[in-house]
């Protein structure tokens, strides 16, 4: 999810705190007749339908899929996914993807949260300036600045490599990350300050032992948020990372699924384990990404 | 790992981090007095350079990245967009503003404007109402609510990239959209949904519909949990039916929510690349180009460094035209505006 997940919330932060949600409150209004489950199967079934497709898709073999484009397996054809799973290529992609997510994550958590803690919780002069800076950050998309980045990154070497693309990256997931924890380190009470320095601990003694270890849930939000923009990215990737033997799973996919036009059935496997690791991270997550997406846009 | 801090900032991180470290940690009660420190490393410091000096290893190093991956590649956007230049050798040729005549008198460039627009507007006007009728629905209490709330989103959370090539084998002739379109009757209708040039367009939309209607289902959902109970009860004590309380009170006190995605859609639509590139490339015949698919295709793939950047300008304008006309008169409401950290009074 490039672009749209890390489009720029407009500018009201929002404290993240940890939602005291009330579930299932709304049972007063509304139960489910069976037109509402109707809709509600057909809405799962047109969204579910291509994943499924792919899925099974990747066990039948190029001669079932031509016969007939709807049908179950018969018999199940495990090659194509056995095919992929013994290529090189794949664990590779996966690997690089893997890298560059994790590189982008950190920087932008480290930095994000060290850039966030005077901007939440020191009075100075020109703090609000200083934010500003953050929060402008969020009208220049990546898209806008591609060209230049693309020179950048070549001037600087670093085309195919992981730095080349998280660098980057993280600049861009930077803003955001800011605009969200700022509000959210901002919201930790001010007792715990006092608290600390009447112990001696200085403030950045305190930013280590005391802040850090407290705003974990605002940093996992920020942190699941950048690794799945990075995990998904496509538009930078695909201009500096030209070796095949430096590239992400998204370029991996379309590289695949136009050398193997042919061979729809291996890119369907090929395909299907790509959203694997994005579905289970997803599963894992959901809550956090919600939570961050609401957070970023709602008060 | 991280890019070493350039400038003022070199001289400030590491000396501020050396700061914390020798100077015990009683010494560091906030607001002591500069001339008060018995200590060498507080007296040569006085509490508000010591403070200058923390705030700038804080944020030092995220402004270093943010300075040199956005700043500086923005202006020199501005810049490269009055050469005429391949992206190697000098910058020399300067042309002044003709790259900016030149793509605003090209026809391929003002139809990605064109098509820009039509996604903004067919985005908002196919996912608001299908967005708000998915939300209502998982609002009422029915069985399995949390499955389907994870089951929409799903689409949003895969990459376009795989997402897209799932949907070019779907709609290929033969695949399973045209085996569904006739297996409900309609085999007159099955076409070449991304091989002609009029309807490619229309075919991208409901891949974007697809792949975006989670956002907005779970950005509305969030809004209606906002929406207090005891809303609910008075209508139904005054005979409300359940339309009638969306109609009159769910969904205007939803409006801001409903504003916020609107931005968010409008500004995911402006910068749309991927999925199209996946699609269709932006063809057939330039039917489904986007501003960002031309801005790549005369960048990197024709080398037309200088040419590009000015449509990365114009692309920019444009969204922040948008986006400032945007706030002014749809979001002015909702004091949306502010830098500031303000909690928002619901």
């Amino acid at each position: 999810m490039s672009a749209p997940t890390t489009t720029p919330a407009p500018g009201r932060p929002v404290p993240l705190q940890p939602e005291p949600r009330r579930r299932g409150r709304r049972r007063s209004f509304g139960g489910g007749g069976p037109l509402v489950y109707a809709v509600a199967a057909l809405v799962v079934v047109v969204t579910v339908a291509p994943v499924a497709y792919a899925f099974l898709g990747g066990f039948r073999s190029n001669a079932q899929l031509a016969a007939d484009p709807v049908g179950l397996p018969s018999p199940w054809v495990v090659d194509n996914y056995v095919a992929v799973l013994t290529s090189a290529s794949f664990w590779r992609y996966t690997l690089n993807s893997t890298l560059v997510a994790l590189i982008t994550t950190v920087v932008v958590s480290v930095l994000g949260v060290m850039a966030a803690y005077p901007l939440a919780r020191y009075r100075f002069k020109g703090r609000e300036a200083l934010a500003l800076v953050f929060t402008l950050g969020l009208l220049f998309p990546l898209t806008v600045a591609i060209i230049p980045l693309f020179l950048l990154v070549r001037d600087l070497q670093l085309t195919n490599t992981v730095w080349g693309v998280a660098l980057p990256q993280a600049a861009f997931a930077l803003p955001l990350t800011v605009v969200i924890l700022r509000p959210f380190l901002a919201a930790l009470p001010k007792e715990l300050e006092e608290a600390a320095a009447i112990d001696g601990a200085s403030r950045i003694g305190f930013f280590w032992r005391v802040l850090l270890p407290l705003s974990g849930p605002g940093l996992v939000t920020v942190g699941v948020l950048a690794f799945v923009a990075s995990w998904n990215a496509y538009l930078l990737p695909l201009l500096v990372l030209s070796d095949p033997a430096s590239q992400t799973l998204p370029l991996g996919v379309a590289s695949f699924s136009t050398q193997y036009a042919q061979d729809t059935a291996g890119v369907l496997a090929f395909t299907s384990l790509a959203m694997i690791p994005a579905l289970v991270f997803f599963l894992a997550m959901q809550r956090r990404i919600v939570n961050g997406l609401q957070g970023a846009v709602k008060g | 790992m991280t890019p070493r801090p350039t400038g003022a900032d070199v001289a400030a991180s590491p000396r501020g981090a050396a700061g914390a470290a020798d100077r015990p940690d009683r010494s560091a009660a906030p607001a002591r007095p500069s001339g008060g420190g018995r200590r060498r490393s507080s007296s040569r410091l006085s509490a508000r350079t010591r403070t200058r000096l923390e705030i700038a290893f804080f944020t030092g190093p995220a402004l270093v990245l943010l300075g040199l991956f956005i700043v500086v590649p923005v202006l020199q956007a501005v810049r490269y967009s009055v050469f005429d230049w391949n992206g190697l050798g000098p910058l020399d040729d300067f042309v002044g503003l003709d790259n900016y005549a030149r793509a605003l008198g090209d026809t391929v460039f003002t139809g990605a404007v064109v098509n820009n627009f039509v996604i903004i507007a067919l985005s908002i006007a196919i996912q608001l109402p299908l967005g708000l009728a998915i939300a209502l629905l998982l609002n009422r209490d029915i069985r399995g609510r949390g499955f389907l709330r994870v089951v929409i989103f799903m689409p949003y959370v895969l990459a376009e990239v795989v997402a897209g090539v799932v949907w070019v084998l779907l709609l290929q002739p033969n695949g399973l959209v045209d085996a569904v379109v006739e297996g409900v009757g309609l085999g007159g209708l099955t076409q070449l949904w991304l091989g002609d040039p009029d309807i490619a367009l229309g075919t991208v939309m409901v891949v974007l519909t697809w792949k975006y209607l989670g956002l907005a289902v779970i950005l509305f959902l969030a809004g209606l949990q906002g929406v207090p109970e005891d809303v609910y009860e008075a209508a139904q004590l005054d005979g409300a039916s359940w339309w009638q309380v969306q109609r009159r009170v769910t969904i205007p006190l939803l409006g801001p929510t409903i504003r916020t995605w609107g931005f968010l859609s409008m500004i995911g639509s402006l910068q749309l690349f991927d999925m199209v590139w996946i699609l269709t490339g932006g063809g057939p015949a330039n039917s489904t180009v986007t501003m960002a698919i031309y801005l790549i295709n005369q960048g990197t793939e024709r080398g037309l460094y200088g040419y590009a950047s000015a449509v990365a300008v114009l692309l920019f304008v444009i969204s922040l035209v948008l986006a400032v006309l945007y706030q002014t008169f749809v979001l002015r409401r909702d004091n949306e505006v502010a830098p500031k950290p303000r909690r928002a009074a619901r």
